[in-house]
Parts: structure tokens; sequence; C-alpha cells
């Protein structure tokens, strides 16, 4: 169970008041945790608990579905216990930023960028934050649920007319 | 006196060493490089927006165009998470399949890289031998699929068909004489003074590093990192198969080279022991409501009709969730993510590409070389832009 999870535990004795919520799905522990602690969180996994990589960092875009826009989603793996586990954060429309996770892991350095890229989240203390897959010039953040498919200036396909 | 003074190369994002379109933006001092700053993305056509808008069985060719050097590794990493989600179990016959095209996947990809990164290095003979084994896999692809690299082949419960009864003899035959071939390799270049002159000390990077930066699969495992997705965290029946982890000492170009030839001949061996184990069965999972059915049902009865064209019109529903499921594809791990609202389109899906985040370490191991040695580390790194810029 979620609750018995090295990880959880160790959490909860540390981060009791920052912890919002602790889920399991086919064997997937996910902690929900306040944005604000984020970093303090994630570096006591990797010093603590030994979740030594970071898999990866990405985001999900809620948009009228939850009060809080974006989630950042960390994926970590324990390479001495060879498990996983997931920690999200929420981060709002009108406080668009978060911290970096540059500091834990070098990692987080293009992932970051990809979320910044593309989702237009903006990380603190970020080393390098510009964008990294669209030109530096381009305007809007395509991964954005209210971004169309077909991209800015053209009219949606409407499927084949013959 | 004379002067000196650094210049800022372009190297790409037309070159042939970068193996596809990446630009690099070397400072140099003389020949030694001072920085090295990749630029991405000239590849980027939006897979994972474009997947939203898709249901789950119309994503599975965008897949096949990631790593198009392995493309049955992302069908199965896509449709292991999608089974996750649906939670349905696979016919044995089918994992055993898959388990097959999974290693013969990486074989091909192996075989690309060593031909292009011993051609880098300007040994020319290898790439002309590997290419004609890899041919072997590519015809081995057409024979189930009917393409060569946009495969296709997986389905969420199985297998798009069963192979044909030639597939057997086909696969038995090129992994039998496969470990001469790695030999005839190995005699062109593990005791080449100038294969080991450009390959050792090249691009060192230690463990600790390693991880920091993210590298996974044979790039990590070069640098004495004991790790694999298929033994530790086995799936899609890897467990049931026993094989060597090879792993490298000196964090070198040269052992990640040996470590990668040695997963090769792994990789045959699985093979073979899967090829024992395939009993005739099913290659697909009896659920109605995700699998299509049988091709004589569509063409012979009104109901089968019906019933293929809701799959292939509506999709299928999945329940609301979200879940990762990471593979050791040929270049390291290869990870989906999807979230789910229960409808039948991922409500987002992001892909964990291996070489996207083993280029991040590009400025760490060949900051300090010359420029010749950077096209040493780009092969052993061993990128595909496609799955990089997705």
């Amino acid at each position: 169970m979620a609750e018995n999870n090295r990880a959880v535990v160790k959490l909860k004795e540390n981060f009791a008041a920052s912890i919002i919520d602790v889920a399991e799905f086919r064997g997937e522990v996910t902690v929900t945790v306040k944005k604000d602690e984020i970093l303090q969180v994630l570096s006591c996994l990797k010093q603590v608990c030994q979740y030594n990589l970071l898999t990866d960092v990405t985001a999900v875009d809620y948009l009228g579905k939850k009060d809080e826009r974006y989630m950042m989603v960390y994926h970590l793996y324990s390479i001495p216990n060879k498990d996983r586990i997931r920690i999200k954060a929420a981060v709002s429309e009108a406080d668009c930023r978060i911290q970096s996770a540059t500091q834990v892991w070098l990692t987080a350095n293009w992932l970051e960028r990809e979320v910044y890229d593309l989702f237009g989240i903006t990380f603190e203390n970020h080393p390098n934050l510009c964008r990294i897959l669209m030109t530096p010039e381009w305007e809007g953040y395509p991964l954005r649920k209210d971004y169309p498919l077909q991209g800015p200036d053209r009219e949606p396909y409407k499927g084949r007319l013959s | 006196m004379a002067t000196t003074e650094k210049m800022t190369l372009n190297m790409g994002p037309q070159h042939p060493s970068t193996h596809g379109v990446l630009r690099l933006v070397l400072e140099l001092d003389g020949e030694v490089i001072t920085k090295v700053t990749p630029d991405i993305g000239y590849l980027h056509r939006g897979v994972e927006k474009l997947s939203e808008h898709r249901t789950y069985h119309q994503v599975l060719p965008l897949t096949d165009r990631l790593d198009y050097l392995a493309p049955m590794s992302n069908n199965l990493g896509y449709i292991l998470t999608v089974e996750k989600l649906l939670g349905i179990k696979v016919p044995e016959r089918a994992e055993t399949i898959r388990i097959i095209m999974a290693e013969l996947t990486r074989l091909q990809s192996h075989l690309v890289w060593l031909a292009c990164h011993a051609l880098d290095i300007g040994a020319m003979t290898v790439f002309i031998y590997a290419f004609r084994e890899r041919e072997v896999v590519m015809e081995t692809y057409e024979l189930i699929s009917g393409a060569r690299m946009t495969s296709n082949f997986f389905r969420a419960g199985g297998l798009s068909m069963d192979v044909p009864p030639e597939f057997e003899k086909k696969v038995r035959d090129f992994v039998d004489s496969m470990p001469g071939y790695l030999d005839q390799y190995e005699g062109l270049l593990t005791t080449n003074p100038i294969w080991l002159k450009r390959t050792i000390g090249n691009g060192v990077i230690s463990a600790e590093d390693a991880i920091d930066i993210g590298l996974t699969g044979p790039a990590l495992r070069g640098s004495g990192v004991d790790w694999d997705l298929r033994r530790d965290n086995s799936y899609s029946g890897y467990d049931k198969y026993k094989f060597e982890i090879p792993v490298g000492e000196n964090c070198d170009t040269f052992d990640r080279y040996k470590v990668r030839l040695v997963e090769m001949r792994e990789a045959c061996k699985i093979i073979q022991q899967a090829l024992d184990n395939l009993k005739p069965g099913p290659v697909l999972a009896d659920d109605p409501q995700v699998c299509y059915p049988k091709k004589d049902d569509v063409y012979n009865s009104i109901e089968g009709l019906i019933h293929h064209f809701k799959i292939a019109s509506e999709g299928y529903p999945v329940p609301e969730g979200e879940v990762y499921q990471g593979v050791e594809a040929p270049k390291g791990e290869l990870g989906f993510y999807i979230v789910s609202d229960g409808s039948s389109r991922p409500y987002r899906l992001r892909i964990r590409p291996p070489s996207f985040v083993n280029l991040q370490a590009l400025e760490k191991m060949s900051t300090g070389s010359m420029i010749a040695d950077l096209v040493a580390v780009i092969g052993t790194l061993d990128i595909v832009l496609g799955e990089i810029d997705r």
C-alpha cells in the first residue's frame, strides 16, 4: 500500500504539513506536495531515500478541470533500490513559476527548459531558461490546452471535403 | 609573438557526423573545444500535442517515428503503458514475439550505431558489414509487418497478426550466424591501434556524474553502473530469460563500445531462448472492447464489421488515471507517461526520450577535447534526432 512505501513514510516524517495527497494506481505511488517545498522534498528524496536518478520532469495542463491549472510531475528512480516514485506539485496560472530542480540534479536543466518552452512555466534559479525545441522568437506555448493543434494562424482542419 | 583568439564555429545542422539535424555551436581555442552548445528542435513535429487529439490506437504509428532506428522498442514502450492503464493481460505467444522483435530491434539499432560510429572515426569497412546484417532485420520487419521501418505491429492486447511460418527459421538463422559476424566486426576494431587511440580515454564521464546528468542505457553501463530495466524492473516477461548485463570500467568510449557489443551477443541469446519458448496460441487478448476482431469476421459478418468500425472510429475508453512505464530501449530508458481522463484519447502523453537526456551529457564529455574527439563522443552517445525533437 502507498502508506507503507518507504519514501512516503520518510516524507510524512519530515514534510507532514506540505503533503497534499498520497495515491496509488496500478502499483505506482504518487505524492502531491505544495510547490513551495518542492525543492526540499526532492533533495530529501535524493539524499535520504537514495532516489538518485531524475528520470523525467514534465507538466500537465488541467485547463478548466482543476483550480490550479498546471501540475508539475517529477519521476524519480532509485538505482540502488530499483523503485520509482512520482512527485507532483500544482502551479497556478496567476503565479506560474516553481523552483528549479537543477540544484539537485543536472538532468533537470533541459527537461525544465522543455517544460518552459511548451507550457510556459517559469523555473526560478534555472541557469539557462530559454526555449529548446521551438525557435527563440516563437510566441505561445504549444502544449497548453488552449493552444490550437494546427497552430495559431491557421484555420482548423475540418476533415477531407471530397 | 603570435596572438591567438577564440573562435566560434558552427557545426551542423547538416553535418554527416551529427547523425541527423543537430546543430552544435562550438567555442574553440585552436582545435580545443572550450564550450559546446547543442541547438535542437529542427525535427520537432509535436508528437505529444498530436497524441492528445488521436485515439490510443491512432497514436501508435506516431511512436514508430520517434527513434526511427528502433521502431518496435517504441511501439513496445507505448503499448505496455496503454496496457498498464487498461489492466489487460497479453497471451504468452504475443509476449514472446514482442521480446524477439524488441531484441532484434536492439541488434538493428546497435548495428547502425556501430556502423556510423566507426565511419565517423574513419573505419569505413565496418559500415558496409554492419548494414549487411541490418538488412536481414529489416527484411524480418517487412516479413511480419509489411514495412521495413515504420512497423506499427504491436496492439494493445497483443499483436496485429500472427507471424508467418517462415519467421522462426529466418530469425533463428540470423541469430545463429550473428556471433560470427560480431567476431568479424571485433576483428576489424577491437585490436585496431587507430580505433584504440581514438576511443580509449575519450568522452570520460564518472558514474556519479553520469547519474546526475541522467544518462541511461549502454552509456550509463559503460560508466560502471550495473542497471538494466529488463532485469531490474522486468516487463513483458523478460524475467523468464537468462542474460548478462555487461558493465564497463573506464567510463570511456571504448568501454561503451564493448558494452554494446556484448549487449548484441546477449540479445542473440535472448532471441534463441524466446524461439525455443515459442508455442502456438492466440496472439491477441480476448477482450472485445479493446482488441480488433479477426479479419475473417470483419469481411464475412456484419457484426464483425460493426465491431471493427466501432474500434477504428471511436477507439476504446481507457480508465481514468496516470501511469508511467519505462522500457530498456537500445539507447536507454524510454518512458511513456500517460494521463487518462477516461475517454478514448490520452489527456496528456509524455515521452521520455533517452537520446534527449543523454545528449545533455555532450557538453561535459567533450569540453577540453579536440573537434575530432567530439565526433567520437556524438557517436558513442548514440543519439537519434527524431526522438530528441519529437
